[in-house]
C-alpha cells in the first residue's frame, strides 16, 4: 500500500500510463477474455492453420494460373470476373466454416471444462462475478472469433492476391486482369457479413453456452439431439417440418435479410447488394437476439449454482 | 463485528441433510480449524461461507450476504479449496497477470517474492508442476492477496510432510497477522494444533464442539494412568479410556490437575485423541441405546 501512495504522487512521464497500476484499478472483463485466449489457443491458431493450408494450395495452384487466366480472357467479362473472385470467396468461405466449428466447440467446453477439471473453484476464488465471467465467454463467438476471421480472412486474401499478381506479371499478363474487381466494395461487404451473421447466430451460441453450464457430460449430444428429435416429433405426430426449417434458416438464412442477390446466384459486387435496414427490420434477427439474451441470462444464474462435476 | 456469523444455517441435498442447524461465530484474528470425519458437512459449511451454495437460515461473512454478494464478499476473502483447483493448462505468469488483473487487492511484487523462494519457473505451465509446487504457487498467490479471511478446505491434501511444515510455517510466519481470519479444515490435526487459537468439532452437520485453544488446553487433560489406580480414575468419570501397551490413558472432561497427577502422568491430549473421545462417544451412543 506504501509503495502505491508512493508511485502516486511522484509524477512520472510516459511508460506509466500502460503500466497497470496495481490495486485500484482491476479490468475483470479484460482479463477474463484474454484467459480464454490462452486456454483456448485453437481461437486463432485454427484458423491460422486452414489459411496456410489455403495459401499452400493457392501457391501450386499459381503453375497453372497464367494458363487458364489466358482461356478466361477470352470470355465475356461478366463470367471473367466471377471466374477471378471465386478463389478468394472460397478461401474466405472456408475460413468462415472454421471459425464457426471452432465457436461451436468452444462454447461447449466453455463452462463445463472449468467444472471438470474443477478451476471454477479457483475462478469463484476471485472477486469476478458470473456475469462477468459468461459474458466474457459469450464474447468469444460473438466478438473475438468475427474479428478473428476478418483479420484472417484480408492476409490470407491479400496474400493470395500478391501471389497471383506476381505470377501473371512475370506471365506478361497484366495487372488489368484482375483490375475489373471491386476491391474496396468487397472489403466492405466481408465486415457487414461478419457481424450480421454473428448477430445472426447469437441464439446458438447462446444455446450452447447453457448447455456447457448445465450439462455433466456429452455437451455436445445435449447440444444436438434434443432440437433434433424435437423435429422428428414434429414430423412424425403433424407430419410438418416448422421447427427443422426454423432451424435451418437459423443456421443458413442470416444472408436472406442481409443481403440482396439480384439472382446472382450467391456472388456479391456492389455494397448496394448490402440491405442492412430489411436485416435489422427483419423480426427473425430480434426475435433470435432476444432468445439469445434470455439463453445468456439462464447461463449466468445456472453458474451461480454449479460446482465442480 | 464478528468475522463469520450463523444462525440456523441448514443445507440438505434431497433427503440428506448436510448441515442441521448450524450456529457459529467467529471472531477476526482467529484461526479456526473445523475438525470432523468424511461427510460430516464441513465442506458444505465452507461453501456456504464461500457463496458456493445456497442455503437456509441466516448466514453473515464479513457483514456481507454470501450467496448474493459473492463476488464483492470475494474481494475480502480468499480459498483455497484443495491443492487441485489451479487449472492444469496455465502458465505461472499468466496466472500472475490474471489476479493481478482482476484482484483489486493482489501485491503483484508479494507474490513474486514469495515465489523468488521456491523453485518454481514463471514459464511453467501448472500441469508440469509437483503436487507440491502447485501448493506453493497457490499460496503465493492468495498470501499476497491483502484479505480479511482466508479459508483453507484440506489445503495440503496429498502433499508430503516437508510440504506441509512449509505451508502451516510460512502461513503463519508470512501471512497471519492477528487482523485476519483463517478458518481451516483438515483430517491431518496434529499438524495444526499448534497453529489455531480456536477448535470446532463437527458432525451429521452439527456443531458439537466449539472452544478456544486455551480452554481446550485448561478444559481437557489425559491421564496415562497407573495400574493400581485405574479404578480410582474410572470413578471420576473420564469420557474416554484406551489401552496402550498395557496402560490406561484415560481423557477427563473438568477434572481436577491434582487430582489426576497422583493418579498417573497427566498432559494435555492432542485434538486428535480428543475428536475421537468425541466422536467415539456420539457413535457409542447410537449402539448404547438398542444394547
Amino acid at each position: 500500500m506504501n509503495s502505491e501512495s508512493n508511485r502516486a504522487t511522484e509524477p512520472r512521464p510516459e511508460g506509466q500510463m500502460t503500466a497497470p497500476d496495481a490495486g485500484s484499478r482491476t479490468q475483470p472483463f479484460y482479463w477474463s477474455v484474454r484467459r480464454e485466449l490462452w486456454e483456448n489457443r485453437s481461437i486463432y491458431i485454427a484458423p491460422l492453420i486452414v489459411a496456410a493450408l489455403l495459401l499452400l494450395g493457392s501457391a501450386i495452384s499459381a503453375f497453372y494460373l497464367p494458363e487458364r487466366r489466358r482461356a478466361l480472357l477470352l470470355l465475356d467479362p461478366e463470367v471473367q470476373r466471377a471466374a477471378v473472385e471465386q478463389p478468394y470467396d472460397t478461401a474466405a468461405m472456408i475460413i468462415l466454416a472454421t471459425a464457426f466449428i471452432v465457436g461451436i466447440f468452444y462454447c461447449l467446453d466453455a463452462l463445463h471444462g472449468e467444472r471438470r477439471d474443477r478451476s471454477i473453484l479457483f475462478w469463484k476464488s476471485l472477486p469476478v462475478s458470473d456475469l462477468t465471467t459468461v459474458l466474457s465467454k459469450a464474447s468469444i463467438p460473438l466478438v473475438v472469433l468475427p474479428l478473428i476471421t476478418f483479420a484472417t480472412i484480408i492476409a490470407t486474401q491479400l496474400i493470395m492476391l500478391l501471389l497471383a499478381t506476381i505470377v501473371l506479371q512475370l506471365n506478361g499478363l497484366g495487372a488489368e486482369t484482375w483490375t475489373p474487381v471491386p476491391w474496396f466494395q468487397a472489403s466492405l461487404i466481408l465486415p457487414y457479413g461478419l457481424v450480421a451473421l454473428a448477430l445472426w447466430h447469437a441464439p446458438i451460441y447462446g444455446w450452447l453456452l447453457l448447455v456447457s453450464a448445465w450439462a455433466r457430460r456429452t455437451t455436445f449430444l445435449w447440444a444436438v439431439l434434443p432440437p433434433l428429435a424435437l423435429c422428428i416429433v414434429e414430423k412424425i405426430a403433424f407430419n410438418t417440418s416448422y421447427l427443422a426449417s426454423l432451424l435451418k434458416d437459423r443456421l443458413f438464412g442470416f444472408a436472406a435479410d442481409a443481403f440482396a442477390f439480384e439472382g446472382h446466384g450467391t456472388s456479391m459486387h456492389t455494397l448496394a447488394q448490402l440491405t442492412p435496414g430489411k436485416f435489422l427490420g427483419s423480426p427473425g434477427l430480434w426475435i433470435g437476439l432476444a432468445i439469445a439474451a434470455a439463453f445468456l441470462a439462464a447461463t449466468i444464474r445456472l453458474r451461480r449454482y454449479r460446482g465442480p462435476i | 463485528m464478528p468475522c463469520i456469523e450463523a444462525r440456523g444455517l441448514r443445507k440438505t441435498y434431497g433427503a440428506t441433510i448436510a448441515l442441521d442447524g448450524v450456529d457459529l461465530r467467529v471472531e477476526e484474528g482467529r484461526i479456526l480449524g473445523l475438525i470432523g470425519p468424511n461427510g460430516a458437512g464441513k465442506t458444505t459449511a465452507l461453501d456456504a461461507i464461500l457463496g458456493l451454495t445456497s442455503y437456509q437460515g441466516e448466514l453473515k461473512v464479513l457483514g456481507r450476504d454470501p450467496w448474493t454478494e459473492r463476488d464483492q464478499l470475494m474481494r475480502d476473502v480468499c480459498f483455497i479449496a484443495d491443492v487441485a483447483v489451479l487449472p492444469r493448462w496455465i502458465r505461472v505468469s499468466q496466472a500472475l497477470d490474471y489476479v493481478a488483473g482482476v484482484h483489486p487487492r493482489f501485491d503483484r511484487a508479494k507474490a513474486e517474492g514469495f515465489l523468488a523462494k521456491t523453485a518454481i519457473k514463471r514459464t511453467s505451465k501448472v500441469r508440469e508442476l509437483s503436487k507440491g509446487m502447485v501448493a506453493q504457487l497457490h499460496l503465493a498467490l492468495v498470501m499476497a492477496i491483502d484479505a480479511k479471511l482466508l479459508v483453507l478446505d484440506e489445503p495440503t491434501l496429498g502433499l508430503d510432510i516437508l510440504y506441509r511444515k512449509q505451508f502451516y510455517d510460512s502461513l503463519l510466519n508470512d501471512y497471519f497477522d492477528r487482523s485476519r481470519t483463517i478458518v481451516v479444515t483438515t483430517h491431518q490435526v496434529e499438524e495444526i494444533q499448534d497453529v489455531l487459537t480456536d477448535l470446532m468439532f463437527i458432525n451429521r452437520g452439527r456443531i458439537v464442539l466449539d472452544c478456544s485453544m486455551e480452554t481446550f488446553e485448561s478444559r481437557y487433560l489425559e491421564a496415562m494412568v497407573q495400574p493400581e489406580h485405574v479404578a480410582a480414575a474410572r470413578a471420576l468419570k473420564p469420557i474416554h479410556e484406551r489401552q496402550v501397551f498395557g496402560r490406561s490413558i484415560m481423557l477427563f472432561d473438568h477434572a481436577d490437575r491434582d487430582q489426576l497427577a497422583a493418579l498417573g502422568e497427566v498432559r494435555t491430549p492432542s485434538i486428535a485423541d480428543l475428536f475421537v473421545a468425541v466422536m467415539g462417544d456420539k457413535a457409542n451412543d447410537a449402539k448404547g441405546a438398542t444394547t
